[in-house]
């Protein structure tokens, strides 16, 4: 038998919390230091499911890296392979036609609300809320039908190709995008009904985990983060690209810069998210989905390249250095959860465990694309 | 009732098997409800609407190796669940289901009810102590602090019921509640005492109990997404089960306390045919309520926990009883 522990009452132990753990929602270990219920020092341990896909990058050819963007983050996967296509068009000048990029920008969007809505309920999850999953989980799951008759797949897509797609949509996809729009708007009532107006929901995150906007500079945060400390920014807006410029929505911020309006934000964000699908269904134009002239082997002309775009996590941003070859000499992939997730270290401290957690839950880390 | 040796048997079989039946079955229909209430259907393999579910779930559990962690005090990690269990079962033997359905009577009812729920936190100090696993000690912690605080509001509104009928004999209780709704401890126009905040006092004792058993939005104790499973993190196999048990056993003693000191036990709400049906219909819409509370809510935070108690309701109880004292020197 081992012998006992005393422990001084001001001394403190280390909790680690992970790599399996429920709160974390994947392989992210964090050892936390506690005194206690509170948290002295908390320190995130990476790297449990690194693959290595900056490497794979130099290591394929363009075409062969295009499925890997989407292995990042399974939940908002075509935002993660827009800026890819978005940065390979732009270093070998190849001209997307606009009917592509329409449906681009709808299937992204389509998929940011997935990913939102699997957040959210993951995030009532944390809270100890289990009902609203399975009611987000029903909504996502008409998303995920729609993506998968055009795309072939639910979650790791494939889908976008250099100067187009894959696959054009048909009527069946346009109806159902039309029918889905009332019916997310109409759900997103009952969550606000069911979860936002919750007393015992609003006081778990009211005022609890206060991010300074000095504080997410500093750690280079962004998406809900970002924008619930009252930072206006959005890739989208801020440094256009695609066809957003198009689109008329607003970027939801708030300046309470709790957990809650974290919270407000990524709700809002469906919001918006379905005014552009809405307009993007408006406006779409015909015409092809793949340029008539485009080479036939990918070798961009030497040269630095990078392209940032909104996810439904952050910013994400690809640079792309390229030695004129067929594969890239260097490809650097800028993950926004890595960003949010760095946050926690310094926020935490101070914070009871429960507030922590749900604080993380707040940051909607994948860790997939942290350890990418 | 005489207390030969066939009755005493009669009685704990009958209890222990009450006990051991609900808690199965409660199991079942917490997970029919839950999928109701998230729109899936639940378990509905094993039998007819998935009744078979709770056997064949106990005979998994059994089926298991019980492991005992190394460095685990083996005598405080085993007499644990069945802490959990005991107490539970116990309160049944004084539970009166109807004028003539009670094992043995008591003057002191209540008091022996409380006595032995307050074992069963101790049950969970026990686990989270001999668990040797900071998950299960953080939890058991809280587990205490929760006991102590929600022990008080709920004895403190007991008391109140306790004055207005002055009898802590749970069979008098409800006879002084016999008639119609409008006698019952809840609104009480028509009874013995007048006292119109008796729906407060009933809404704390709900309260109480929810966080007495440790359920939720009060489920601290086992709050997954913080403390793993919480006190039972190192528990497998039917020392795992006895737990799960425990808590529904402490369930269906908690709402019968409910019905019988507010609810008018087992009379008819239109004074008609008076009986145990009653009983047992309000005990199983108490219960029902539990479920439909469990998967509504999300979880509170410690501290607001602590201070629903000790802000709120303890100083509310207080009044309440005061109060009633009044009324009871006036009238």
């Amino acid at each position: 038998m081992n012998a006992p522990i005393l422990l001084q009452p001001d001394e403190t132990f280390i909790l680690n919390v992970g790599p399996q753990h429920p709160a974390t929602h994947g392989v992210l270990r964090v050892k936390m230091e506690m005194s206690g219920e509170y948290i002295v020092n908390a320190e995130t341990v990476i790297g449990y499911i690194h693959r290595m896909h900056e490497k794979m990058g130099e290591l394929k050819t363009y075409p062969q890296f295009l499925m890997n963007l989407s292995r990042m983050d399974y939940l908002g996967a075509l935002g993660y392979s827009h800026c890819h296509v978005l940065v390979v068009e732009k270093a070998s000048g190849i001209v997307v036609p606009e009917r592509a990029e329409y449906i681009r920008a709808i299937m992204v969007e389509l998929n940011r609300i997935a990913s939102h809505l699997f957040w959210f309920g993951a995030f009532v999850m944390d809270l100890g809320g289990f009902s609203p999953l399975m009611y987000a989980l029903q909504d996502r799951e008409h998303i995920l039908d729609m993506l998968e008759a055009v795309t072939g797949s639910r979650l790791t897509y494939c889908y976008f190709r250099f100067g187009g797609l894959y696959n054009d949509i048909d009527d069946d996809f346009i109806a159902a995008a039309r029918r889905f729009i009332p019916r997310m708007r109409k759900s997103l009532k009952k969550y606000k009904a069911l979860v936002t107006g919750n007393i015992i929901f609003r006081k778990r995150l009211e005022g609890i985990a206060p991010l300074t906007p000095e504080m997410c500079r500093k750690y280079g945060a962004s998406s809900a983060v970002a924008r619930g400390s009252g930072i206006n920014f959005d890739v989208r807006r801020n440094e256009p690209y695609s066809v957003y410029p198009e689109f008329d929505f607003d970027i939801p911020v708030y300046h309470e810069c709790d957990s809650l309006a974290r919270y407000m934000v990524r709700m809002d964000e469906i919001e918006q998210s379905l005014r552009i699908v809405e307009q993007g269904l408006d406006k779409l134009p015909g015409g092809p989905i793949m340029p008539d002239k485009k080479p036939k082997i990918i070798k961009p002309p030497a040269g630095d390249y990078y392209q940032a775009v909104e996810t439904a996590r952050g910013s994400f941003g690809v640079r792309l250095v390229s030695d004129g070859g067929k594969n890239p000499y260097r490809l650097k992939l800028r993950s926004p959860t890595y960003s949010n997730m760095h946050l926690f270290d310094e926020a935490c401290r101070g914070m009871m465990i429960m507030d922590a957690l749900a604080f993380m839950g707040s940051l909607d880390l994948v860790i997939p694309e942290i350890d990418r | 009732m005489r207390l030969t040796l066939i009755n005493v048997v009669i009685a704990v079989v009958a209890a222990i098997a009450f006990a051991a039946l609900n808690a199965a079955y409660l199991v079942w229909a917490e997970r029919r409800g839950a999928a109701r209430i998230q729109r899936r259907p639940g378990p509905n393999i094993n039998g007819p609407f998935g009744l078979l579910q709770p056997p064949l779930d106990g005979i998994k559990l059994m089926a298991k190796q019980l492991t005992i962690p190394g460095g685990a005090d083996k005598a405080m990690f085993i007499a644990a669940p069945i802490l959990a269990m005991f107490p539970a079962i116990m309160s049944f033997v004084t539970i009166p289901f109807s004028d003539t359905i009670v094992a043995k009577n008591m003057n002191v009812g209540i008091l022996m009810i409380f006595a032995f729920a307050s074992m069963g936190g101790m049950s969970l100090v026990f686990a989270g102590w001999s668990s040797r696993n900071k998950y299960a000690m953080m939890s058991s912690v809280r587990a205490v602090s929760q006991a102590v605080a929600y022990e008080i509001p709920m004895l403190i509104t007991t008391i109140t019921v306790v004055m207005i009928t002055g009898s802590m004999d749970l069979m008098e209780i409800v006879r002084q509640q016999s008639g119609s709704i409008l006698h019952w401890n809840i609104f009480p126009v028509l009874g013995n005492s007048h006292n119109l905040l008796m729906p407060f006092s009933f809404l704390i004792f709900f309260t109480c109990t929810l966080a007495e058993t440790n359920r939720a939005p009060f489920d601290l104790g086992e709050a997954e997404s913080e403390l793993v499973a919480g006190f039972h993190t190192e528990y497998g196999s039917m020392g795992f089960g006895l737990f799960f048990m425990g808590e529904y056993a402490n369930i269906v003693v908690g709402s019968c306390l409910t019905t019988i000191l507010f609810l008018g036990g087992w009379n008819c709400p239109f004074g008609l045919f008076p009986g145990v049906w009653w009983f047992i219909l309000k005990l199983y819409l108490l219960i029902g309520t539990f479920i439909w509370i469990r998967w509504t809510f999300p979880r509170t935070t410690i501290y607001g926990l602590l201070n629903l108690s000790w802000k709120i309701l303890i100083p509310l109880s207080l009044f309440n009883l005061l109060f009633t004292a009044g009324l009871l020197k006036v009238f």
